[in-house]
């Protein structure tokens, strides 16, 4: 197809400066929350109305243009990265919330709308959304439907799947579909989850209707520090055994205690090598109950010492601390890959030791912050990619990890999603007949391969990206990155 | 002709190979759902739990597995399906429960089927045998296909494996039974109930009442206080635990149910009750009026009420009873039959021509 048929076709579509061409302003769109991987698209779009954005799926249709949605770009899979010679549909500006019902305890929103952003508008009738990624500052709602985003109360709230009621959507035949509704039952398949998670592969989500639940009166949120990483997993595991359903569960090892202390100054006890954080929550009743429980099994776990958050500000400040660790491991090293696996959750304290074996053959620190109670993974390797093979020796030790994950029977990804990064070790999961199988589903929705071609499943499809490495600028040690 | 019954997966992977077109069953407890031409493949011989560790709170199971099985397994670890699985007693099998995406009272509180179904071995329309999801807690990867055959009613694989997470189950249950004088107002204690600070496990209008019946679960010394708070709110009183145990227990059994009625499950909104109740024998409103099971005479009445339905933009699943499965406005997308041809492209589970696919067949 001609380049420059397609952009005249675009700049027909949308007003002046909402088709962006010049490279310095593609720059920014041309890489995500993966920075190792770049690709510069044909053109960005910046619609600002559903129906904009159908015009654009249905001129892609046509045209047969690929194209990527994106949301805020904070993918870690290289989800959104753009396709060579395909355009980007930036969908930050459809960031309306169209309608918060209290009563029946829902959001309309828009895709661009920030994941905060509905907790905030929910929050004066006493609801929230439930599901808080670490990024969930920053990252839209969007994003989080196409990557099924978790976060740290998946344990007791479950994923994004859990929480839609709803989705329209443009499929990338330009068919406009409703999935689902307003009622928290459908009769017949259940379309959503089958959108949810779908990473962009089927086409653009345009409305979402979110489920709000109460937010629980009371919190107990505690913080054992441990001599080992290895104690605070079996702290998990006791925790669970006792029959207590905290809302969540996450540790943080010694290098991420490190960053965060770092970065937000946190404080943690000192001669601990790592912290699991607790959370209980509910009706007053119920916590005080679960408390009285919660203590004797936490105490039996050898912790060096306990905190408990007195008031709602020290336990903000406690996930403060956890919720910016990734970021804050950016302080320790110029570069890290953030890995996401999945390993049964009794399996963990193995899974941590083989980890840090492997780190130490390698030489390279690997610093965890994870949602333990899930048994979901985030181990943090540390580089420096200005030292030459560094960036593939990280990459080495991200696939043994995920390899590891898979041999456990447990999973490549628990919530960051396949995108680029690991099309390569969906076949390590999945055999033949099911990637078939997800094909020609995946065909039934986009029978072109226009929607966000080449992720999720390697090969097969019609463009195929180029792994761009470090910028030749920074490879050369001029620029950095964060 | 005879079920085909097989007893392993293998097995069943050669019954599908073998036959141009079949329909599934279960434990027949939902024969609304059992139509269609073709050979009968029975699935209540493939049976048993394949793996169950407690300390992982997930298991795995063959399809034809009376869930009644599966309960009582759990709940020797204090373990449960938080959703109250339908039809226990009646013999409903797990790959039923998936199918008809048939959840109980419990849904309100943490999600239904589809929301604790992780994995999914699954015989396609080519007779691939394939594992789809995964079998822990959480997982990313690839297309959420077990989500996708909740309520799939079969039309796009047989199911013969799958693994659920599992939750703790709570020490203690209270039900109290909270007066409305009417729909509406129960309508409208539901409502506000669902947004309280007391985490209801269940709030349901029971059939032949208007009242709400309200379940607190959680740790015994934490539901009195709450009860009595709930009761300053909302007049009412406690029910005797045993009966509480009965009712429940009835409902699960759709023992409601009269002779000759159809029953059929319609998802709904609060604003959708008063104009559904109208319309049907009798009703069992569950999950904070999210979704009704509905009993109705066949012929007439079920044209009037999907008549009715229709006009709500309501689309209803037929659980007992003759006619078509489907009740009530179609939702026609072009991509239903694309998806159902991927899955399916030989037919082998009912396609075009299958009585049930037509999108408006009137009765
Ligand atoms: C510091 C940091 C912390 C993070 N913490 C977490 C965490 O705790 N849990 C977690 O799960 N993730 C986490 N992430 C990953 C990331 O934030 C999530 O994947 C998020 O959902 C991406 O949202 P986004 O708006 O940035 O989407 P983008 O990165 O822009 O896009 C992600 C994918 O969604 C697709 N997409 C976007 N919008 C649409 C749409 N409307 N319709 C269809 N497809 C669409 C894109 O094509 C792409 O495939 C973190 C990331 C960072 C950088």
């Amino acid at each position: 197809m001609n380049d420059g048929v397609a952009v005249r076709r675009l700049a027909a579509l949308l007003p002046p400066g909402r088709v962006l061409r010049e490279p310095a302003h593609l720059a920014a769109y041309e890489s995500d929350g993966l920075t190792a991987y770049r690709q510069r698209p044909l053109a960005v779009a910046i619609p600002e109305t559903q129906a904009e954005v159908v015009a654009l799926v249905r001129l892609c249709a046509e045209l047969g243009l690929p194209f990527v949605a994106r949301g805020s770009g904070t993918s870690l899979s290289g989800g959104s990265l753009p396709v060579a010679g395909g355009i980007v549909i930036a969908l930050n500006r459809l960031n309306r919330i169209l309608e918060v019902n209290p009563v029946e305890r829902w959001a309309l929103v828009e895709p661009g709308v920030v994941n905060a952003h509905v907790t905030a508008a929910a929050a004066p009738h006493g609801l929230h959304y439930a599901p808080d990624p670490s990024s969930q500052t920053i990252c839209t709602i969007g994003g989080n439907v196409a990557f099924n985003s978790g976060g740290a109360h998946c344990l007791k709230h479950g994923m994004t799947a859990n929480h839609v009621l709803g989705i329209k959507a443009v499929l990338a035949t330009g068919e406009v579909v409703e999935l689902g509704g307003a009622s928290r039952e459908v009769a017949g398949p259940d379309w959503c989850g089958l959108f949810t998670g779908s990473e962009g592969l089927f086409g653009v989500a345009l409305e979402i209707r979110l489920q709000l639940v109460p937010v629980a009166e009371r919190f107990h949120t505690v913080l054992a520090g441990y001599r080992t990483l290895e104690q605070a997993g079996e702290a998990v595991a006791a925790v669970i055994g006792a029959g207590l359903l905290p809302g969540a569960m996450e540790i943080m090892d010694a290098l991420a205690l490190e960053a965060a202390v770092a970065a937000v100054h946190a404080e943690y006890p000192p001669g601990c090598e790592a912290v699991l954080i607790v959370e209980l929550e509910g009706p007053r009743e119920v916590v005080e109950a679960d408390r009285a429980r919660l203590g004797p099994v936490l105490a039996a776990s050898g912790p060096v010492a306990i905190r408990v958050a007195r008031d709602a500000a020290e336990r903000m400040a406690i996930w403060k601390g956890r919720k910016s660790a990734f970021s804050a491991v950016g302080r320790l090293s110029p570069d890290f890959i953030v890995q996401d696996g999945v390993v049964p959750r009794q399996r963990l304290g193995e899974a941590l030791r083989c980890i840090g074996e492997m780190s130490g053959k390698v030489g390279l620190r690997v610093a965890n912050v994870f949602h333990a109670g899930d048994g979901n993974l985030h181990p943090l390797i540390l580089f420096d990619g200005r030292e030459a093979g560094a960036l593939e020796r990280a990459e080495a030790l991200a696939g043994r990890i995920l390899r590891m994950c898979v041999e456990m029977g447990g999973s490549i990804t628990g919530e960051h999603g396949v995108g680029v990064e690991k099309r390569e070790y969906l076949p390590e999961m999945f055999g033949p007949d099911e990637l078939d199988a997800m094909r020609r589903i995946r065909a039934a929705f986009d029978p072109g391969g226009l929607s966000n071609p080449g992720k999720m499943l390697a090969r097969g499809e019609a463009p195929s990206l180029q792994h761009a490495g470090l910028h030749p600028l920074e490879r050369a040690g001029v620029i950095t990155r964060e | 002709m005879n079920a085909l019954k097989p007893t392993t997966l293998a097995g069943l992977v050669e019954a599908v190979r073998g036959v141009e077109r079949l329909r599934v069953e279960g434990g027949r407890t939902k024969p609304g759902l059992l139509r269609g031409d073709g050979a009968v493949l029975s699935l209540g011989f493939l049976r048993g739990v394949v793996e169950y560790d407690p300390g992982e709170f997930t298991f795995t199971a063959l399809s034809g597995t009376p869930v009644a099985e599966v309960a009582a397994m759990l709940g020797e670890r204090g373990q449960h399906l938080p959703f109250d699985p339908m039809l226990l007693d009646a013999g409903s099998t797990l790959g039923g429960m998936v199918a008809s995406g048939l959840s109980g009272p419990g849904r309100l509180r943490h999600g239904g089927v589809r929301d604790f179904i992780l994995g999914a071995r699954m015989v396609d329309g080519l007779g691939r045998l394939l594992r789809m999801g995964g079998k822990v807690v959480k997982n990313a990867a690839g297309f959420d296909v077990p989500k996708f055959m909740v309520g799939s009613h079969g039309r796009h694989g047989v199911l013969g494996e799958v693994t659920f997470k599992v939750f703790p189950r709570p020490a203690a249950r209270m039900t109290l039974r909270l007066r409305a004088p009417g729909i509406r107002e129960a309508v409208g204690i539901l409502l506000e109930a669902a947004r309280s600070r007391f985490d209801f496990e269940a709030l349901d209008v029971w059939p032949g009442s208007r009242d709400v019946m309200a379940r607190l679960a959680g740790p015994p010394e934490a539901l009195g206080p709450m009860a009595i708070e709930v009761l300053s709110r909302w007049p009412g009183e406690c029910m005797d635990g045993g009966e509480a145990g009965t009712r429940w227990a009835g409902l699960r059994e759709l023992g409601w149910v009269r002779g000759g009625m159809s029953v059929a499950r319609v998802p709904c909104t609060p604003g959708h009750v008063a104009g559904l109740l109208d319309h049907v024998a009798d009703m069992h409103l569950m999950s904070a009026a999210n979704v009704a099971l509905v009993s109705f005479e066949p012929g007439a009445v079920r044209g009037r009420l999907e008549k009715w339905m229709k006009t709500q933009g309501l689309r209803g699943m037929l659980l007992r009873g003759d006619g078509r499965m489907w009740l009530g406005a179609s939702c026609p997308m072009g991509v239903e039959e694309a998806v159902r041809r991927a899955l399916d492209p030989l037919g082998r589970f009912g396609g075009p021509g299958d009585p049930d696919e037509g999108h408006d067949g009137n009765e």
